[in-house]
């Protein structure tokens, strides 16, 4: 009987549960399907998974100060910085103990300059201090620390050594967020030093305009490619394709050639005499720059989803809707272009995304009011070093675009995306 | 002007080409009376629904002129041509659901929305959907969507309907079905409908008059029954309905009936259609149903045939038979209790009468 009894699971012929034996006999397919995709899962991991995992943990990661001066740390702990006044002696003499045993690994610097990020100074303290540490006597530590630099009896260093001495931080992130911890707690930095805010606010105003530049020049464009015979649309096809063959640093440096002052396109205004000669328009190394040449490079990835889905719309919908008594517009309008929503988001999700975190292309034209946050975040990679930093503002921009895909999806519904 | 006061479509002297070498409609005139039910009927690349994009203005006619009522709709745009239409694949709006197609029509024609919202439910229970209006068109069944994109063609009340093989998507039942729908609503309504089909049963099911389209060209326009019993070529003879071929040729005419020896030697006498004078060849057609098997009386043509295979298809027995050299002939003998029991190897005798063959022009 196979048939479910009132009580109990359902039994094969041979009495086994059907549900075992489905899952014995689906087992050699599921291990095979696995097996198929071992090696890309493998890869993913090693290449995907794992260095963004990694990123992660270092925008918290914060072992530094604990493992460079432990006893410092650990005297700290019953200092109440808003006690106002210095820690005591004993303190000193545990960060005589650390800053002894740091200056033999030479590892003090690396402090120096991680609590540099922090508050300005502590570098060139940690510095100043390892050279002369060896050769203080074993009494009056505070005296002679403060001596050495007279930072050490500033309140305020010693409030960031104690703040950041846990393993774990949120330091990176609220420099992310363009604030500090004071003496007063979580506080936006003043308005002069702000940055990042501005940044990310400019990235996503910047990668909004791209988007729907990409979108006006590439839904009439993959309207035509629609409708054409596939004779010619092939043909136009490979030409929306070829940039994919181009190098994208050639692409964007052929930008450079034509928008400059004494580029190309000024030179036919001026020839031209739309604008004279002390007048040549600005259009590179500004925004202007970015939004020109990465529209350019993000077209195809609007025109091929828009292309896609605008190949399955039967003309004889529009068709059907003139035959009612719609004209070119209205059935245009009303009935062609809602079923075009689908390609529109997916090419606008897949223009936003890939602009949010382009670097070399902003980098090349953006000059300084063009540039991304992704610049920022290469420049605390590879310039300052402060890679958690880096990795807290990577964070956030990960986080920022899962946030606005997650609105998308509330909006549109991402079952409204259609690539193809 | 259109000669006649009844005509109320009229193409005239059209033709069209796409590529300005071949034509694909030769000469066309055609005139169809309001409140007619006009099929086109033929295979694919006949022309027919070329003739069909003309009417509603979506292909323009390379040459000639259309009249919609006393007017040339030429230059007209096929959304000021006021023609309602139901496609192939029902062009359902996807995006829409039921009742806002249906609304569709009459929002671009800016009818109030409390009038819009009466007419489409009345369009609906027409169709027996009144209680669907709010769904997706995905959400219907196939015969929905058709009963829909019906309905949404008659919703803004066209004086001429046209529909483009509406029901290619059914299946059989349904289509059967759908066909004596389609037949009630237009004599309900009394609009005027152009159907184009490739399927002879629907033609002659649904229609007032058939046009069967070859080649570009109206072979015959006539109503269903002249189309089956009196065709007047070749190959009308053998698109509409089944029908067995026996080529010959015409040793005397005299008045309808002429005399043809077919190729065996056969004599036969069969009803003149289009052969013009002695001599010619000829390709004569018969019905597989008015064949008599053993038959009773005397006839004007006896022959006798060898039984080749016997389908038994229930209502009727199909008997394939070798007759005068032609070993596809059929037969089909009607089942009725006291018929006699054939026997596959057997020769029986069969006749017809003159006037149930008839005498067409020759094909190979």
């Amino acid at each position: 009987m196979s048939e479910a009894t009132s009580n109990g699971p359902v039994l094969t012929q041979d009495g086994v549960p059907l549900k075992t034996s489905l899952a014995k006999a689906l087992r050699r397919e599921k291990l095979r399907a696995f097996l198929l995709i071992a090696p890309l899962l493998v890869f993913i991991l090693i290449t995907f998974v794992l260095p963004i995992g990694d990123m992660l943990w270092r925008s918290v990661e914060n072992g530094i100060v604990r493992d460079t001066i432990p006893h410092t740390i650990e005297s700290l702990a019953d200092w109440d910085p808003a006690s106002g006044e210095t820690p005591g002696e004993a303190t000193f003499a545990a960060l005589h103990v650390d800053l002894l045993e740091a200056t033999k690994e030479k590892t003090h610097t690396r402090l120096g300059s991680r609590l540099n990020y922090e508050i300005s100074g502590a570098s060139s303290m940690f510095r100043k201090t390892g050279r002369r540490v060896k050769k203080m006597k074993d009494e009056n530590f505070k005296e002679q620390f403060i001596k050495v630099d007279k930072k050490w009896g500033d309140i305020e260093y010693w409030r960031t050594i104690k703040q950041f001495g846990p393993r774990y931080t949120g330091g990176y992130f609220l420099n992310a967020l363009d604030a500090e911890s004071t003496a007063g707690g979580v506080s936006f930095k003043p308005e002069d030093e702000r940055i990042y805010l501005f940044l990310f606010q400019r990235t996503i105003f910047l990668s909004v305009s791209i988007m729907l530049s990409c979108l006006l020049l590439g839904y009439p464009i993959a309207f035509l490619l629609a409708n054409l015979p596939v004779k010619t649309s092939n043909i136009l096809m490979i030409l929306v394709l070829l940039p994919f063959w181009t190098s994208l640093l050639v692409r964007t440096s052929a930008w450079k050639v034509l928008l400059q002052q004494q580029g190309v396109i000024n030179d036919i205004l001026v020839w031209v005499g739309l604008v004279n000669d002390a007048g040549r328009l600005v259009m590179i190394n500004n925004q202007t720059g970015t939004i020109i040449a990465m529209t350019h490079i993000l077209l195809p990835f609007m025109i091929l989803p828009l292309f896609s889905v605008m190949k399955t719309i039967s003309p004889t919908y529009v068709r059907a809707a003139k035959s009612m008594g719609a004209n070119d517009w209205t059935a245009f309008w009303r009935v062609y272009f809602p079923q075009t929503i689908p390609g529109i988001g997916a090419g606008s999700i897949l223009a936003f995304i890939l602009s949010i975190g382009f670097y070399i292309t902003p980098e090349l034209v953006g000059g300084t009011s063009g540039i991304f946050i992704s610049n920022r975040i290469a420049y605390h990679i590879s310039s300052s070093l402060n890679w958690g930093l880096a990795a807290a503002l990577g964070v956030m921009l990960l986080v920022m675009v899962i946030a606005l895909f997650y609105v998308y999806d509330k909006i549109v519904g991402i079952d409204n995306v259609k690539l193809g | 002007m259109p000669a006649t006061d009844d005509a109320f479509v009229r193409f005239s002297k059209v033709q069209k080409s796409y590529d300005g070498e071949t034509l694909v409609v030769k000469d066309l005139n055609l005139d169809i009376a309001k409140g007619e039910f006009l099929t086109m009927l033929g295979p694919s690349g006949s022309g027919k629904t070329t003739c069909l994009m003309m009417l509603a203005g979506f292909e323009p006619a390379t040459n000639g002129e259309i009249y919609l009522g006393d007017m040339s709709i030429n230059n007209v745009p096929p959304h000021k041509r006021g023609i309602g239409m139901v496609f192939q694949n029902y062009a359902l709006f996807p995006h829409m659901t039921v009742a806002e197609n249906l609304a569709f029509p009459l929002q671009v024609r800016k009818v109030a929305k409390a009038e819009v919202e009466t007419k489409v439910q009345r369009a609906l229970d027409m169709v027996e959907l009144g209680d669907f209006g709010s769904r997706r068109p995905a959400q219907l069944s196939g015969g929905q969507q058709q009963r829909v994109a019906v309905a949404r063609a008659l919703v803004f009340e066209p004086d001429l309907v046209l529909m483009d093989e509406p029901l290619g998507a059914l299946d059989k039942q349904l289509r059967e079905q759908m066909q004596y729908e389609i037949k009630h609503i237009h004599e309900n309504l009394g609009v005027t409908i152009v159907y184009v089909t490739h399927d002879q049963t629907e033609a002659l099911t649904m229609s007032d008059r058939v046009a069967v389209f070859n080649d570009g060209v109206i072979q015959q326009l006539s109503s269903p029954d002249h189309l089956y019993e009196d065709p007047q070529n070749s190959f009308v003879a053998q698109f509409i309905g089944e029908n067995n071929k026996l080529n010959g040729e015409v040793i005397e005419i005299s008045n309808d009936v002429c005399t043809v020896k077919i190729t065996d030697g056969t004599i036969l006498r069969a009803d003149k259609m289009n052969v013009d004078a002695v001599g010619d060849g000829t390709t004569i057609s018969l019905r597989p149903e008015r064949v008599e098997l053993d038959p009773a009386v005397e006839m004007d043509n006896m022959l006798e045939g060898k039984i080749e295979e016997l389908i038994y298809l229930g209502d009727h027995i199909r008997v394939r038979m070798n007759v005068a050299g032609n070993s596809g002939f059929i037969a089909k003998v009607r089942n009725r209790g006291d018929r006699r029991i054939f026997a596959e190897g057997e020769v029986a005798k069969l006749g017809w009468s003159a006037s149930d063959c008839k005498a067409l022009d020759l094909v190979s």
